[in-house]
């Protein structure tokens, strides 16, 4: 315990820019991953195709994969941006394919009579999707989306193998100075991980149940 | 002194028609449809005038739902015209999302917006397709659901709604819209038998006030008392066209017959 509390600013920084790093990567892949279950859904073709690939590719690759593309291969492009923003990008990217496949469950489960409606009143794809659809599917894909934001919680340790300062990263690192305490450290950094894991359930199921409608 | 300027709806009227005359508003001419190899629609000619109530009989499997969703084009033809006041449907886009504004659907199921009240089901798409500030969305979505006797459960969702409640506000949504026209495909098969009434009776009522429409029912004596025209469809075709009482006692056609016997003795 003391070793722990002695090294604590190096690990809740470490933390800290873990949860930046998710924070982001969870913001733009529920955004990005929403936009592409529309497009999988849309009336246009060429929008289902390119939904479609990036799915296919996105979900049947390692995210370390994901991670070498946006550190080595863009940069070496001739784009320069900082390890961190670089990791938001891959991890967001790598996510989005699965909250698409969620959202588009979720899509799925909206009985047909509801878009049947919308269009029948004269709304367009667009405004069926965004006031008929998306509103009742996103409450039904709550669940499998927490789900996804803890996988991309746990694989956020990936970034530390490509120069991010974050959780497991701060392992390595203080196990390499304090090799005796290697049991204090898998533990107290263990724990770290699940605290976050609890709080994103905790909040998930809030989500679930405030958003629920009669 | 200025001329009131010319509505588009006066384009029928135009020429001294003499007061009476009937104007069409929906004509389908030599419609076709198929589901791969099934002809589900064979050359249907259809005219239904403003005001008139057509009801549509047939058995199950007819094609009279498909000919019903053909009028708002929630299903494409392969052949032949469907005009509304005169305007070819359009095929796809904003110009069809305008023609279905105006043209009011009730399903058999309801289809109310799960997430929303019955007070924002009828504002929704006023305010989204129609464009009404929210204030003069409300009062109309509160008059047509005291209209349809709903005022007290405007606050509810779907789900705490009886089927005749939900039908009554899915009648309501459509109203809202100022339709020229509405399409009712089965409201009252999803109902238990002791709410069928109040749905018919604010179906009589539309009726009554002038509304034109296209029923498509079971309810052969919501057909005999309220329908201007009842038309009989059998696997595609509309074989007979009569007026309600010609048709229930004396149908012209063996397939009317058959269906008549068959329902009625039910
Ligand atoms: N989407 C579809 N794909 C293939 N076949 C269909 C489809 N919709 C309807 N059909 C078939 O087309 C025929 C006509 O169906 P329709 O629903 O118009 O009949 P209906 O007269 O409304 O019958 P009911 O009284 O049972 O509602 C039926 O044989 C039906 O099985
Ligand atoms: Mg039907």
């Amino acid at each position: 315990m003391g070793f722990l509390w002695d090294n604590h600013t190096v690990i809740l920084d470490a933390f800290g820019e873990g949860l930046i790093l998710s924070g982001w990567a969870a913001l733009f892949a529920l955004v990005v991953g929403t936009l592409l279950a529309v497009m999988r859904v849309s009336p246009v073709p060429p929008l289902r195709w390119a939904g479609t690939a990036y799915v296919s590719v996105l979900r049947n690759t390692p995210l370390v994969l994901c991670f070498m593309v946006f550190t080595s291969a863009i940069p070496h492009l001739g784009f320069t941006a900082e390890p961190l923003t670089w990791a938001i990008w891959a991890l967001s990217a790598y996510t989005a394919a699965f909250v698409c496949e969620a959202v588009r469950a979720g899509i799925k489960s909206v009985p047909r009579g509801q878009a049947e409606a919308a269009r029948a009143i004269g709304m367009t794809f667009g405004q069926s999707m965004r006031l008929v659809i998306l509103p009742q599917a996103l409450r039904a894909a709550v669940p499998p989306l927490g789900n996804t934001m803890i996988a991309m919680w746990k694989n956020s340790t990936v970034a530390a193998g490509f120069g991010v300062a974050e959780g497991a990263g701060a392992l390595h690192d203080l196990l390499n100075d304090h090799a005796d305490k290697i049991w204090t450290l898998f533990i107290g950094i263990a724990v770290g991980y699940m605290v976050v894991v609890f709080a994103i359930s905790a909040v998930f199921r809030l989500i679930e149940r405030t958003w629920r409608y009669a | 002194m200025t001329l009131p300027a010319a509505a588009p709806d006066d384009r029928a009227a135009a020429p001294a028609a003499p007061a009476g005359t009937p104007q069409p508003l929906v004509v389908l001419s030599g419609v076709n449809k198929h589901y791969g190899d099934l002809h589900v629609l064979r050359d249907i000619d259809l005219t239904v005038h403003k005001g008139e109530v057509v009801v549509l009989l047939g058995p199950s499997g007819s094609g009279k739902s498909t000919l019903c969703r053909t009028v708002n084009r929630l299903e494409t033809i392969d052949g032949g015209t469907i005009t509304i006041d005169g305007v070819p449907l359009p095929e796809e886009g904003r110009a069809l999302a305008r023609l279905r504004s105006e043209v009011g659907m009730v399903f058999q199921s309801f289809n109310l917006f799960a997430h929303k009240t019955a007070l924002e089901n009828v504002v929704l798409a006023q305010v989204k397709v129609r464009k009404r500030s929210k204030e003069e969305a409300h009062a109309k979505a509160r008059a047509l659901l005291e209209r349809v006797g709903l005022a007290a459960h405007a606050g509810k969702y779907p789900a705490q709604l009886s089927g005749g409640q939900q039908q009554r506000v899915a009648i309501a949504r459509a109203l809202a819209m100022e339709p020229k026209l509405m399409l009712f495909d089965e409201p009252t098969s999803a109902l238990d038998p002791e709410t069928v009434s109040e749905v018919l009776d604010v179906i009589r009522a539309l009726a009554a006030d002038g509304m034109t429409m296209i029923v498509v029912t079971h309810e052969m004596g919501f057909a005999r008392s309220a329908a201007d025209r009842v038309v009989f469809m059998a696997d595609g075709v509309l074989v007979e066209e009569s007026a309600p009482e010609d048709f229930f006692t004396a149908p012209s056609s063996e397939r009317a017959r058959d269906f008549l016997a068959k329902v009625l003795h039910h």
